[in-house]
Parts: C-alpha cells; structure tokens; sequence
C-alpha cells in the first residue's frame, strides 16, 4: 500500500478478516479495543490458573494415597504452567508480566469467582476437577476457536491437559460413591457446595454482560456466556445423576421442548461480589500468592544475574 | 519494580527421533541452558518427546503476513501440479 489506510479501512480488513475466520497474529493491526478486550480476558484467565492453584494444593498434603497425591500434584502443576502459557499470550498483546503480577497481588485485577471458595473436604478435589474443570474445557474448547492466535493456540493445549483433570475428579467421586454412606454424603455435599458457583463461571446472564457484544463481534468469544452455561448443564446434569447423586435444584428438568435443562439461575449478585474481591476466601488467597511471591524473590534475583552475567560474557 | 523479563525463546518439539520439530510456543529465560530446563518443564511434562529446540525470538526472520504479495506466483505454474496432467494411470495395451 502506498498511501496509508485510515482507521475505518484497516478496521474494515480487520472485520473481513475475522468474519472470515482468519487468525490475528501479534504483528498485526488490530483495534484498540479488541487489544483492551483480549489484554483482560487472557490476563485474567491466566490469574485464575494461577489462583486456581489453591484450593486443591492444600489437599495435598492430605491425599490419601500416593497415587491420588502424585496425580493432584500434577494437577496443580498444569495449573501453574496454564497460568504461564496464558501470561505469555497477554504479553503478545504488549502488557508486561510485571504489569499483570502487580494488579494480581495488588487485587485490582479480576479472577474465577470459583476459587474463592473454600474446600473443606476431599470430595471437593473430586468436585473442582469434575464439575469445575468441566465448566472451564466447555469455555476453553470455545475459546479455542478463538480469532486471537496466540490464545487460541494455548487454548488448544490446555484443553489437552483438562481432560486429565476432569477424568481423575470424576474417579475420585465414583470412589466417594461407592464407599460407606459418609463418604457418598461427602460427595453430595461438595456438588451442594459448588453446583451454583461453578453455574456462574461462564459469566454473567448475556442481557448483564458488558463485555459480550464486542467479544463476539471480533470472535475473541464465539459462544455468549448463556450459551456456554447451558452447553456445560447439559453435559453434566446427566453424569452426576448416573452416579445416583443430585443436582441441587429442585427446578431442573430435561425440557422436551428445546431439548435443553432448565435449570434455576445463580445469585448474580453473589458472583458480582466474589468477582469484585468480596467472596469467602478472597483476601486468603491473595495472602497466600504474596507471600509466594516474596519468598520466590531469591529465584528472580538469582536468575536476574544469571541472565545479566549471560549477556556480558 | 524490578524487571525479570529475560528475552524470549521459540521452543520446538519433537515427538519421536526423525519427525520434524514443531513450533509449540515460548519460554523466557536468561541463556539457551535455562530456556531448555524451562522449555522442558512447560512443553514436555505430559507427550512423549525426544528432542527439544530452543531459538532466540529475536534470531527468527518471519515473512510478513500483510505481504501477500510475497507468495504470490508472477506466472501460472499449474504444470508443477500432478492433478494437472490427462494422461491415465493404467494403459490398455490392445487398444490402437
């Protein structure tokens, strides 16, 4: 091109582009607002893996048995390298890691409304990985469809990995239900728990959500939070009542007539709440990744003349 | 606050020795050794791997996408295409 295209020109490729179903690589133009857009949803996205940590890393110490404690470590550990795959996605967009650990750690940045939840017993390792982590595959396997490359890419892999994760808390449940009368009461219990908080992961109703119209207009998103909520109930209404438990809401039914669940709506302002730094475990899980994060300054520290050493030689 | 952002490494996997490797994403490190280890850590914790490469991000010469210029053939170069050619694949030899 020799004389250079205007905003509405560049944006009007951009839009044929994506309607297309082309990929957006790093180096390419693109709207201000879809770089705003992808920045906070991939930045909180990592945030949640690296929360999402918690709740179950507790448990490990408690695992009964090595190979449910070799397998929540690896769990764990997936978690920490989503969080670095998702990290580096954002920082293709131009923000710094510096930049997004500081607003974690500082609360101003956002995260899954679901890790700020407490896990009190060990059904809740099976719960997190079965429910919740099937939740997040049905979004993630969206967003993998992405128009970002970069996201969708890491999206690939990751969802990769999740299927480990939702096969060994599905396990771990059917070992809950087929033992003694408390261990299934265990497990009804931690569906109880968690039904409406993993219901109100994939977001809040599309006529709340500020963000979706945009988001689905540039394919950041291809499916509406509804969307994805109903995808995920109807995948596992069936499951957790094969295994003889129940889903905690007396309303939902298989409706012949769209061929969908009905289910009873979350609390929207509960998740409104927990969102916003109000929840449970919040200021818990918060404490707990500074402190990580100030007794890992030694690593930074060491590597930091490590790599400067490097450069000079 | 204290930058930790070391320059960013390519990493490639290879499945089994022969395959090709394939660009499977990024890791920061402060030289080639710890951009193995972390590369390592990240991309082969789960497939099976026998090889890994690591490239500095900036060393890679990348043709521009907006370019479409840059692949496009100045001439019809169909004939390099076998679906192009008639001939059939068996001959009957009693025909004339």
């Amino acid at each position: 091109m020799s004389v250079e295209a205007t905003i509405e020109e560049k944006l009007a490729v951009f839009e044929a582009r994506v309607s297309r179903g082309e990929k957006v690589e790093p180096g390419d133009w693109m709207p201000e607002d879809y770089r705003k857009n992808l920045i906070r949803m991939i930045s909180q996205h990592a945030h949640s893996e690296i929360v999402g940590q918690l709740p179950e890393g507790k448990w490990i110490p408690y695992a009964p048995g090595f190979r449910r404690k070799l397998t929540l470590v690896a769990k764990v550990q997936d978690e920490a390298g989503h969080g670095q795959l998702l990290y580096r996605a954002a920082e293709t967009l131009g923000k710094s890691r510096e930049e997004m650990m500081d607003e974690l750690l500082n609360g101003k940045a956002k995260y899954a409304n679901v890790f700020n939840y407490p896990t009190p017993t060990w059904a809740d390792v099976g719960v997190i990985g079965w429910l919740v982590d099937t939740a997040a595959v049905v979004n993630q396997t969206m967003l993998s469809q992405s128009s970002y490359g970069p996201y969708a890419r890491a999206m690939k892999r990751i969802c990769y990995e999740e299927a480990f994760h939702i096969k060994q808390g599905y396990d771990l449940v059917v070992s809950l239900t087929k033992g003694t009368p408390e261990q299934r009461t265990m497990a009804q219990e931690s569906i109880n728990r968690w039904w409406y908080p993993t219901l109100m992961m994939s977001g809040p109703p599309d006529t709340l959500s500020v963000h979706t119209n945009l988001a689905l207009r540039w394919k950041i998103k291809t499916k509406s939070n509804e969307q994805v909520r109903q995808e995920f109930v109807d995948l596992i209404v069936p499951q957790i009542r094969a295994l003889g438990l129940e889903v905690p809401d007396q309303e939902c039914r298989f409706d012949e007539k769209t061929g969908h669940h009905h289910y009873t709506q979350p609390d929207w302002n509960e998740l409104k709440r927990v969102v916003n730094g109000d929840g449970p475990c919040n200021a818990e899980r918060l404490e707990v990744r500074r402190r990580a994060h100030e007794e890992g300054r030694w690593v930074r520290e060491a590597m930091e003349v490590k790599g400067s050493t490097a450069r000079v030689s | 606050m204290t930058d930790t952002q070391w320059e960013t490494y390519e990493v490639f996997h290879q499945t089994r020795r022969g395959d090709a490797h394939i660009h499977v994403g990024c890791v920061h490190a402060p030289d080639p050794q710890m951009a193995l280890h972390l590369a390592r850590d990240q991309f082969a914790r789960r497939l099976r791997c026998s090889s890994i490469w690591v490239v500095p991000t900036r060393e890679l010469t990348a043709s521009d996408y907006q370019d479409e210029s840059f692949f496009s053939q100045a001439t019809d170069k169909s004939y390099r295409d076998p679906k192009t050619f008639g001939a059939p694949d068996k001959l009957d030899p009693h025909a004339s």
